[in-house]
């Protein structure tokens, strides 16, 4: 029988759960890099046992980790201590917690400056990894969306990490501005049929594509609406919270936007609400059904001053149609007196037969439905608060 | 022999129980500690001082002989208990206070 693998990050460090393919009884691993902010743990897709951490801290700055057995030990990937930190030439070696934004002439733009709070210019400062996403194809290449926004990539298992610096230069990096939690490149999605294709997305800047591995990028945001800036439908500085896609159709893309949701059908060119008749429409989470692409989820919250959901109640949504038409999802979920919020890259879906759907909240409790929603029923209750949640299917 | 006391986090990250101790060669500085821990210590690069500029994190602090030298200059001679190892060089985190 199959086994599950739901990788946790949290406010004071990470947590692996698990189950067989029933997904009823749980075993909680943990805590991993106890005290340290863990905003991602994620695992390459063609080597499971291969897991990635952002372990970050405001004392102590980034580090990354990783495992090659399934997290049972960790490691810096970087230079091994008694080695020698540099080559004979004076370069330094691997330092895996090195994120230095590219300034260099021949690949970088000046890209000094972006837009602060008070609509100044302020300088890029590297603050931590919000999120990592391997190759689909490569263990040993990893992209790291890092605040302030901007794309790394490292292609020899996470010893030295490099900016594709043309995301930040294309032109609308001085009009980025940070959203009220910083300014965060917090979703990479990876094209499954056409690997130069890549999306971003950035809080408060908007979604990006590449078509050509990265070398150029544009902004795909037409259609966004957002009332809170000045020119509604600006070309960037939407607060874009979270994209997903389902790999058979990399074409079509649903946001959650920090109001309205949204999608796509033609790789970000345009863009149409599908709030549809959803409670509120902000929110931070959404994804899609790991085998029917039409069907997705999110949780709506009740607004961005209330960072809880509306009424008391902790509500999945889930839409059979696309969006536009959805159905609240409670069974199993407190539906009285619950405060909670649920982040970004805290939700996660596993490709068994049954989809198996997963969140975690603020207030440190991981739920899991076994059947793509209909009831659910909480993994472990007293996490510190969950930053983020991956899920892997092991044979 | 010089002494470096690391605080709890850095103590894990870098494997070590207590103490850290350093051969240095040349001036005993805050450059040549923090240079010679790194060398020994690849994973702490970055931790201590940032990258690029060089210049401590902000949320650390560097003590020794009942003194903060944190704002001393990076290539300023440390005391010599310091150098001679009579004293450690303290790294401390900031109390996050609450």
């Amino acid at each position: 029988m199959s086994k599950v693998r739901v990788l946790v990050g949290t406010r004071k460090g990470a947590f692996i759960l698990t189950s067989d393919g029933k997904r009823a009884k749980w075993d909680v691993d943990g805590p991993h890099f106890g005290g340290w902010e863990i905003y991602h743990v994620k695992g390459s897709p063609v080597d499971p046992n291969r897991l990635y951490v952002s372990q970050t801290s405001g004392w102590f700055g980034q580090i990354i980790q990783r495992s090659d057995d399934g997290g049972r030990t960790w490691f810096q990937p970087g230079t091994k201590p008694g080695e020698p930190t540099k080559t004979p030439e004076g370069m330094p070696m691997g330092e895996s917690n090195k994120f230095v934004y590219d300034t260099s002439p021949g690949t970088g733009k000046p890209l000094t400056t972006h837009q602060w709070y008070d609509g100044s210019q302020h300088p890029w400062e590297f603050k931590r990894v919000w999120h990592l996403e391997p190759s689909l194809t490569d263990p040993d290449t990893i992209y790291a969306g890092v605040e302030d926004a901007a794309l790394f990539r490292t292609t020899d298992g996470g010893q030295t990490w490099h900016e594709l610096a043309e995301l930040r230069g294309h032109g609308t990096g001085p009009k980025w501005a940070p959203g009220a939690g910083g300014m965060g490149l917090h979703t990479i999605l990876l094209d499954a049929k056409n690997h130069d294709r890549i999306y971003t997305a950035i809080s408060a800047a908007g979604v990006f594509r590449t078509d050509d591995a990265g070398r150029t990028w544009r902004p795909i945001n037409r259609g966004l609406v957002s009332q809170q800036i000045p020119d509604p439908n600006a070309e960037v500085g939407h607060c874009v919270h979270r994209i997903a896609m389902h790999r058979s159709r990399p074409d079509v893309l649903f946001m959650q936007k920090h109001w309205d949701v949204m999608r796509s059908d033609n790789g970000g060119e345009s863009w149409q609400e599908i709030s549809g008749n959803l409670p509120t429409d902000f929110g931070f989470v959404i994804d899609v059904h790991a085998h029917e692409p039409e069907t997705i989820y999110v949780v709506p919250i009740k607004s961005d001053s209330e960072h809880y959901p509306p009424d008391g109640k902790l509500r999945v949504y889930r839409s059979r149609t696309g969006g536009r038409e959805w159905e609240a999802l409670t069974k199993g979920l407190p539906q009285r007196n619950c405060y909670v919020d649920v982040l970004r890259d805290a939700m996660a879906v596993d490709s068994l037969d049954k989809c198996g759907v997963y969140f975690g909240t603020t207030g440190g409790q991981v739920y899991a439905s076994a059947d793509a929603g209909d009831t659910w029923a909480p993994i472990v209750r007293d996490l510190p608060g969950v930053l983020s949640v991956e899920v892997q299917v092991l044979p | 022999m010089i002494r470096v006391v690391l605080p709890y986090h850095l103590r894990t990250l870098a494997h070590v129980g207590g103490e850290v101790s350093l051969d240095i060669e040349g001036p005993v500085t805050q450059r040549s500690i923090l240079d010679a821990l790194e060398a020994r210590y690849p994973m702490l690069s970055g931790t201590i001082r940032d990258h690029v500029t060089q210049q401590r994190r902000p949320f650390l602090r560097f003590f020794a002989c009942g003194e903060d030298l944190s704002f001393e200059l990076p290539d300023a001679p440390l005391p010599d208990t310091v150098a001679s190892g009579k004293e450690p060089f303290l790294i401390i985190g900031a109390i996050a206070g609450g």
